[in-house]
This record gives C-alpha cells, sequence and structure tokens, in this order.
C-alpha cells in the first residue's frame, strides 16, 4: 500500500491554518493521545452560538494536520448546530481524496471538534445552573428534606 | 538540492555495476541451463559470480543459491531447513527484531505446529547470548539472528551466538542484509550453516539476492520446477542480476575501508550537528555497536511521518523506522522491543547513508531539520 497524499494534503500540511492556541476559549477538546500516533487538540470563541474563531494544536502526520486545517477553515463562521453536523467525508472531498488508512485522521478531526461543542455547551449549562445557583440549593434542600421525612 | 538519505531501504545502482549487467540482455541473453555453446557460456558465467561470492565471503560456491532477492533468501531458508528436519525436533529460535520475511516466515512454521521462539534484545538492541541460552535446547533445528538490524543498525555477535546454537546441534542462519559491507562477512569464522543478501543494498540491483545454505543440510525448497540450483530453487537464472550482485559485492569489498570512512564521517557529523543544535533529541540503540551509515533518532514530542514529509518537501529523504512501517503505520515493533517510553514511538526518524552523500548535503539536512522540528514543535500539544 502506497501513501500518496494529494497536492492539497501536503499544501494544507505545509501551511495549515488555524494552527496555535486560543487564550481562555470558550470550549476545549483533546482527541487521540501520542501513542496512538496522533493527537488534536482544538480551541473555540463562541459568539451568539456562532464559532466566531477556532485553533488546533497537533502531535500528528501530514493528514492529521491537513484535516484538522480544512475543518477549522470550513467551520468558522458556522452556527455550532451546523458545525456539529459538519460530514467527515467532505474533509475528505475537499483534500481530493485520503488515503485508505489516513480515513480515520478526518473522522478523529470531526468528533475533536464535536467534543470542543460539547465542553462550550457544558460550560454554557454549568453558567446557567451557576445564575440559578440560589433558587436551585433552596430546591435541593427541600427535595433532601423530603426524602430523609420518607426514610423516617 | 535533493538528498537521499534513505540507503537502508535501498541503493542507487553503482554505474559500474550498470556497465556490466548490459551485455547480459542483448547479447549474453541465452538460458544458463540450456546445453547449446551459448548456454554454456551463461552457466560458466553464472558459476564464477558464484565463486566471487564465495570469495567475499569465505564460504564455498556450491553453497550459493541466487534468489529474488532477500525476502525469498529468509523464507527458504527458515521454512525449507525447518520441514526438512522435523525428525530433530520442532522448535526454531529468532530475534524479535529479525526483518518482517523471517518474522512471518516463523509465524507461519507456529501455525504448522512448530515451537516457535523469540529473543527479546536488550535496551540497547543486542541480542545477548545469555538470552538465546535461555531459550535453546537440544530438539532446535534452527536458530535465526540478523547480523545488522535494519532499522536502528545494532550489529550482533554472530559468531558467539552461532557457537551456542551449534553446541545443541542446532543450525544457525543470519540475515546480513544489512551487513554489507560494514561486517566483513566470513561464513568459517562466524560459524554460518546459513546466510542471506540481497544486492540492492549494496549498490546492486533490485531483484536478486541469495542464500548461502551448507549442502549438507537438508533442505525443503519453496520452489519447484525445472531444477535449477540443483533442485533447490526453481526458476530461470536472472544472468543479469546475478552478474551485478557478484559484481556489487566484491565491489563493496573491494572499496570497503575508504566507503566506510567516508560514510562514517559524514553520520558522526550530522549526528554531532544535530545533537548540538536541536533540543530533545535521543538516538535509539546503542550508537557504537552500530554500522557506520546508520543513524536512527528520537524526536521528542513531534510526530515521525510528519518530520518525514516535512524533510520531503524540502528535498530530503529519510524514513520512519523501516520502509515497510510507512504503509501499515503501525509502530515499529523494533523500538517497541527494546523498551522506547510508549510516548514516543511515533517520533522516530531512521537515516541511512550511503556512497553518494556528501559533506554539503548533511549540512543542507541539519538546515532542513531544525526547520521541520521547530515547525512542528510550535504547534504541538505534547509537553
Amino acid at each position: 500500500m502506497a501513501l500518496n497524499y494529494s497536492k492539497k494534503t501536503l499544501h494544507n500540511f505545509r501551511y495549515p491554518k488555524n494552527i496555535g492556541r486560543l487564550t481562555r476559549p470558550d470550549g476545549y477538546a483533546q482527541i487521540g493521545n501520542p501513542i496512538c500516533g496522533d493527537q488534536l487538540d482544538f480551541f473555540l470563541k463562541v459568539e451568539k452560538r456562532r464559532i466566531k474563531d477556532v485553533k488546533f494544536l497537533s502531535f500528528g502526520c501530514a493528514s492529521n494536520i491537513a484535516t484538522a486545517s480544512v475543518l477549522t477553515e470550513k467551520i468558522k463562521g458556522l452556527s455550532l448546530a451546523a458545525a456539529k453536523k459538519y460530514p467527515w467525508q467532505k474533509i475528505v472531498a475537499e483534500l481530493g481524496g485520503l488515503p485508505q488508512q489516513k480515513i480515520h485522521c478526518s473522522i478523529m478531526a470531526i468528533q475533536g471538534l464535536r467534543r470542543a461543542i460539547a465542553d462550550y455547551e457544558a460550560r454554557e449549562g454549568e453558567k446557567k445552573v451557576a445564575g440559578r445557583g440560589k433558587k436551585k440549593k433552596a430546591m435541593a434542600k427541600r427535595k433532601a428534606k423530603l426524602k430523609t421525612g420518607r426514610k423516617k | 538540492m535533493k538528498v537521499y538519505l534513505d540507503n537502508a531501504a535501498t541503493t542507487r545502482l553503482d554505474p559500474r555495476v550498470m556497465a556490466r549487467i548490459k551485455p547480459y540482455f542483448s547479447e549474453h541473453y541465452a538460458n544458463a541451463s540450456s546445453i547449446h555453446a551459448l548456454g554454456q557460456e551463461a552457466f560458466s558465467a553464472l558459476k564464477k559470480a558464484k565463486k566471487i561470492v564465495a570469495k567475499n565471503i569465505n564460504g564455498a560456491a556450491d553453497n550459493v543459491i541466487f534468489t529474488s532477492g532477500a525476502t525469498e533468501a529468509n523464507n527458504l531458508i527458515i521454512k525449507g531447513i525447518a520441514r526438512a528436519n522435523r525428525e530433530r525436533g520442532s522448535k526454531i529460535i529468532v530475534s524479535a527484531i529479525e526483518h518482517p520475511c523471517i518474522l512471518e516466515s516463523a509465524r507461519e512454521l507456529a501455525q504448522e505446529g512448530f515451537n516457535v521462539k523469540f529473543i527479546a534484545p536488550d535496551k540497547f538492541g543486542l541480542i545477548k547470548p545469555a538470552a538465546l541460552k535461555r531459550l535453546i535446547d537440544k530438539k532446535t533445528i534452527l536458530v535465526s539472528v540478523m547480523a545488522v538490524n535494519n532499522e536502528i543498525g545494532t550489529i550482533q555477535d554472530i559468531a558467539a551466538l552461532a557457537k551456542i546454537a551449534h553446541q545443541y546441534g542446532a543450525h544457525f542462519h543470519t540475515d546480513a542484509v544489512q551487513a554489507v559491507p560494514y561486517l566483513k562477512l566470513d561464513v568459517k569464522k562466524m560459524g554460518l550453516d546459513a546466510l542471506s543478501l540481497s544486492a540492492h543494498k549494496f549498490y546492486g540491483p533490485k531483484g536478486v539476492g541469495l542464500a548461502y545454505l551448507d549442502r549438507n543440510i537438508k533442505l525443503k525448497p519453496l520452489l519447484v520446477g525445472g531444477g535449477q540450483e540443483d533442485g533447490r530453487r526453481a526458476g530461470t537464472y536472472n544472468l543479469p542480476g546475478i552478474i551485478g550482485l557478484a559484481y556489487a559485492l566484491d565491489l563493496a569489498y573491494k572499496e570497503r575501508k575508504a566507503y566506510l570512512q567516508k560514510v562514517r564521517a559524514l553520520r558522526d557529523h550530522l549526528w554531532r550537528r544535530v545533537k548540538k543544535e536541536i533540543p530533545r533529541v535521543k538516538v535509539n540503540g546503542s550508537l557504537s555497536v552500530r554500522v557506520a551509515a546508520n543513524l536512527n533518532l528520537m524526536f521528542h514530542s513531534v510526530e515521525g511521518e510528519a518530520i518525514l514529509l516535512d524533510l520531503s518537501s524540502q528535498g530530503v529523504y529519510v524514513s520512519t523506522g523501516s520502509a515497510c512501517s510507512a504503509s501499515d503505520l503501525k509502530a515499529s515493533y523494533v523500538l517497541k522491543a527494546i523498551g522506547l517510553d510508549k510516548n514516543n514511538l511515533n517520533s522516530n526518524i531512521r537515516f541511512s547513508l550511503g556512497r553518494f552523500n556528501t559533506r554539503a548535503e548533511i549540512a543542507y539536512t541539519v538546515d532542513c531539520l531544525k526547520k521541520s522540528i521547530a515547525r512542528l514543535r510550535s504547534f504541538t500539544p505534547i509537553k
């Protein structure tokens, strides 16, 4: 099996877009690890449920870097809902195809991005919870009382 | 500038060898098995080639079997000896860092019911005689340990290992594909019953190799047909390849001293500069007990294939581990076997130098390497 990368993949590997970190990201996720041979870290800035900015770090092969580069370009400006649905097949098509044994790179990039969005959403959820903190605490107390009351 | 530093994968054909081969396509093209005068001329050339090989490894010309390469030679020796000598026992011992053609042959034998054992190397990539002693017994048919490892270039103490094998009545084979001309091959002094070589690793043509095998050892052939090589390997003699192999081997040993000096100086220069100018780099395997052409390095926190392709785009051609590992994408089993930290298994590059490299090429390589490592480290998430 030869490893033939398209020109576009090699170009995106050599000159990746959106590479680097974002300080104080709204969403962050890490996927993969050096033992498996590839890792991606995604950083998101979100505004009005749209991806305002996105950056990534990579420990990985040429296709790992190239797929993340293309993906970040394509999803910048998209709504979170649309970004979550972005399919790996589109990345592969955008790069003019990937070698069979490298298809997993595109899937990994998508999964990493979704995790970063999920991280953002979890943080938002926590903020809301924090905002309603007093109300919730009171509720929890009442519930606990009820429970212990029943037990007795 | 184009810099080829993948000579352990294959070498460029020596123009002198090319010139020597040519007439065997156009003039001396007869089948060496034909009885007519032209065929007999070809047969004489074949016999002469065997003599040249024998002289260079201090063996007997009759023991030389030409093959399509070392993969075939290794398959023939491992499987052929095991299958023909079952009455002796069922144990086969090979090192854990052999080339895949040995490892896969051994695994095939395991499926046939042979008791196959793998000798683990130490952390320097060396197969210790004591490790063989722990595995060997009187039922062992064959022990096979490569003379020089293809990934990390470490040199094994073949004579000591062969001696142990013989103490137990086992045959001893070495895959010497990466050893020419770095080691002086002497089948008598080393105590070898069998040895394999491949021409394209020493500036000869691709598609030709040899199995050197003591005639007194029983062998079950892999290829049957027209009875060539006294029935040990059927198939029309590849005379141009055979002539090329013998001549390339002869040149390799005639010019050995100057070649080693040159390659060693370049390799040492490469390592000196890398060590000084690039942080967090380590040599994989013993640096001292290694052939002069090899440098296998671990670059912390960057991925090997990315380094390879970044260098490739600048015209510097290296490999990760071996040429074989490039397609199956698995981390090197050799580096695993010598105990490299699993976090670093995907961060390795093999530089293998050769006759045609120059000092200017090495300088260019270091410049490119510095740029590549700096670029890839600028965005690695690994600390």
